[in-house]
């Protein structure tokens, strides 16, 4: 009954002559939290920008809920797809940054009511409505009217979330969401991802926050210079890591 | 009042004082130059401060102003996108024209299109290799001086317009792009609904002068004989010889006009600015700006 909602296939990705992605193979099924860690520079980032085609991929395959990302494939031949055909695409999977990018001249509410309204032609009223419970939810319920310039970075990186929530999507990708915040605004961050993972959101998370990836996360994938060195559940990657370069990276960020 | 109240005599600035009256001493001095020269007629200068005419080419000015510069700013809009697009025609295209219309002289233009009739007498539009034809006629007929000078303004503006837009667009922030990306925005709505209202706040300012250039401008139209009001004015005193005093009456409304036009730019600030005027990052504390931004007390929705 496991559904594969991400299955990366010897993803590969160029900047230039350099080589970021040497071939990346990793799955995630429905209802899982991956999180995705790794030193600087090991292409974590870069390869979750690619999983909603932010980034094109230079070789390998990236599905997302059966869906090749960014082509269309007719037998051997591969075509790339329309920007209104990515566009469609993304809709099904939010993504949170670490710089928030919230839109600064809308409201928190507007924010997160654009897209619906914009995009899936929701009525104002009922995006509203579903807005209002969505920022309720992720505790920001007094900050309807605030534009993001009023907002400390924790609560917009909570208007961020809701803002992708508001798309219903099935899968939500956080590249280091708590990196640019006060390490006091941290937990109520984490603690509105904790109660996503609880109610079944598929998810991919980009931290360095190693409790998070300890409770929350149902398989732990350490990255390095573009390729994959270890996976497994977090009790195997965290606690008894195998590889060298593994275990020369968790004592140096614990 | 409390003890370590600090009380203390002012700094004083007697120099301030001093170039103050001497300033003013200066102004009055030139303004009673001008006021008692036997050369400037007061009573022609009151005469058609308010003659029909004037106010008519004023009003011509106006139109001719926001007429023309609305079709730049469109024009304007296109341009930037097209050179801010991947399509390499589209960037060619757009450069060549801001190049041409920047390059030429705006006085050149504008007696280029009041004078097409020459190198075009005839025009014809429809659709080539077939006998569709929507307009057909002397191009006198059908680009009379107005249309001319209006084309000429707004295509020369257009260019200068687009390069504002550009750098506005350029300076939004590049994760604006991405996030509506990420959302499924389409290309086109996130420029109308993200990125442009943002750029506007950094294109107003530099478009306010525009406008006010665009204002003075239209009395180059004078050369195609469009009845604006620098036109009116040399055509009156063309008549009377009372060269001077038509100029004054002209400056006179062109200040005006310039002075009225400039309030909605102050407007527009206003509604751009919204969300980045508002003080404070952590907090909920601003200063009042406008009446757009209201804090919520308690958990009102919007």
């Amino acid at each position: 009954m496991t559904r594969l909602m991400v299955d990366a296939r010897s993803v590969r990705k160029t900047f230039g002559s350099n080589e970021v992605l040497k071939g990346i193979n990793l799955t995630v099924e429905q209802g899982q939290v991956l999180v995705l860690l790794g030193p600087s520079g090991s292409g974590k980032s870069t390869f979750l920008r690619c999983i909603n085609h932010l980034e094109t991929i230079n070789g390998g395959r990236i599905y997302v809920d059966g869906d090749l990302m960014g082509y269309r494939q007719a037998g051997d031949v591969l075509h790339e797809m329309k920007p209104s055909a990515i566009a469609a695409q993304r809709r099904h999977i939010g993504m949170v940054f670490q710089r928030f990018n919230l839109f600064p001249h809308l409201t928190a509410l507007e924010n997160v009511i654009e897209a619906p309204i914009g995009v899936n032609r929701e009525s104002a009223a009922a995006a509203k409505a579903r807005g209002i419970k969505l920022l309720e939810r992720v505790g920001l319920g007094d900050k309807f009217n605030h534009y993001p310039s009023q907002l400390s970075g924790g609560q917009q990186q909570r208007v961020a979330i809701a803002r992708a929530l508001a798309m219903e999507p099935k899968l939500m990708l956080f590249d280091e969401p708590t990196s640019a915040l006060d390490p006091e605004l941290v937990g109520d961050v984490l603690n509105v991802m904790r109660d996503l993972a609880k109610e079944g959101m598929t998810m991919i998370v980009v931290t360095h926050e190693m409790g998070f990836a300890k409770e929350v996360a149902d398989t732990v994938v350490f990255m390095d210079q573009g390729l994959v060195v270890e996976a497994g559940t977090p009790e195997e990657v965290l606690d008894h890591p195998k590889h060298e370069r593994t275990r020369a990276f968790l004592n140096s960020v614990l | 009042m409390n003890d370590d109240d600090v009380v203390a005599k002012p700094l004083r600035h007697p120099w301030r004082w001093v170039s103050g009256v001497l300033l003013i001493a200066a102004l009055s001095g030139i303004v009673y130059s001008l006021w008692s020269s036997p050369s400037i007629n007061h009573n022609i200068i009151s005469k058609y401060l308010f003659d029909p005419k004037i106010l008519q080419g004023a009003v011509l000015t106006v139109v001719i102003t926001v007429v023309s510069m609305l079709i730049a700013t469109i024009l304007a809009v296109i341009l930037a996108v097209m050179r801010l697009s991947p399509n390499p025609l589209l960037k060619l295209v757009s450069s060549a024209f801001v190049g041409f219309f920047r390059g030429t002289p705006l006085l050149l233009q504008i007696v280029f299109w009041g004078y097409l009739g020459i190198i075009y007498p005839t025009l014809t539009i429809g659709i080539p290799f077939t006998d569709v034809v929507f307009v057909h006629g002397q191009t006198s007929m059908l680009l009379p001086s107005l249309a001319a000078g209006i084309i000429a303004l707004s295509l020369n503006e257009a260019a200068y317009a687009a390069e504002i837009v550009r750098a506005g667009i350029l300076s939004v922030d590049g994760g604006q792009k991405e996030a509506a990306a990420s959302l499924g925005m389409s290309g086109g709505y996130t420029l109308r609904r993200i990125i442009l209202p943002q750029a506007m706040r950094v294109i107003i300012p530099p478009m306010g002068n525009e406008f006010i250039s665009m204002l003075k401008s239209t009395a180059l139209l004078e050369v195609v004989a469009v009845l604006e009001l620098y036109t009116q004015a040399t055509m009156i005193s063309a008549q009377n010889l009372a060269q001077v005093e038509l100029l004054v009456v002209a400056g006179f409304w062109y200040l005006v006009m310039t002075t009225i036009l400039s309030i909605p730019q102050r407007q527009l600030e206003k509604k751009y600015g919204r969300g980045f005027n508002v003080s404070g990052t952590t907090g909920g504390r601003m200063f009042g700006f406008g009446n757009r931004i209201k804090m919520p007390r308690g958990g009102t929705a919007a």
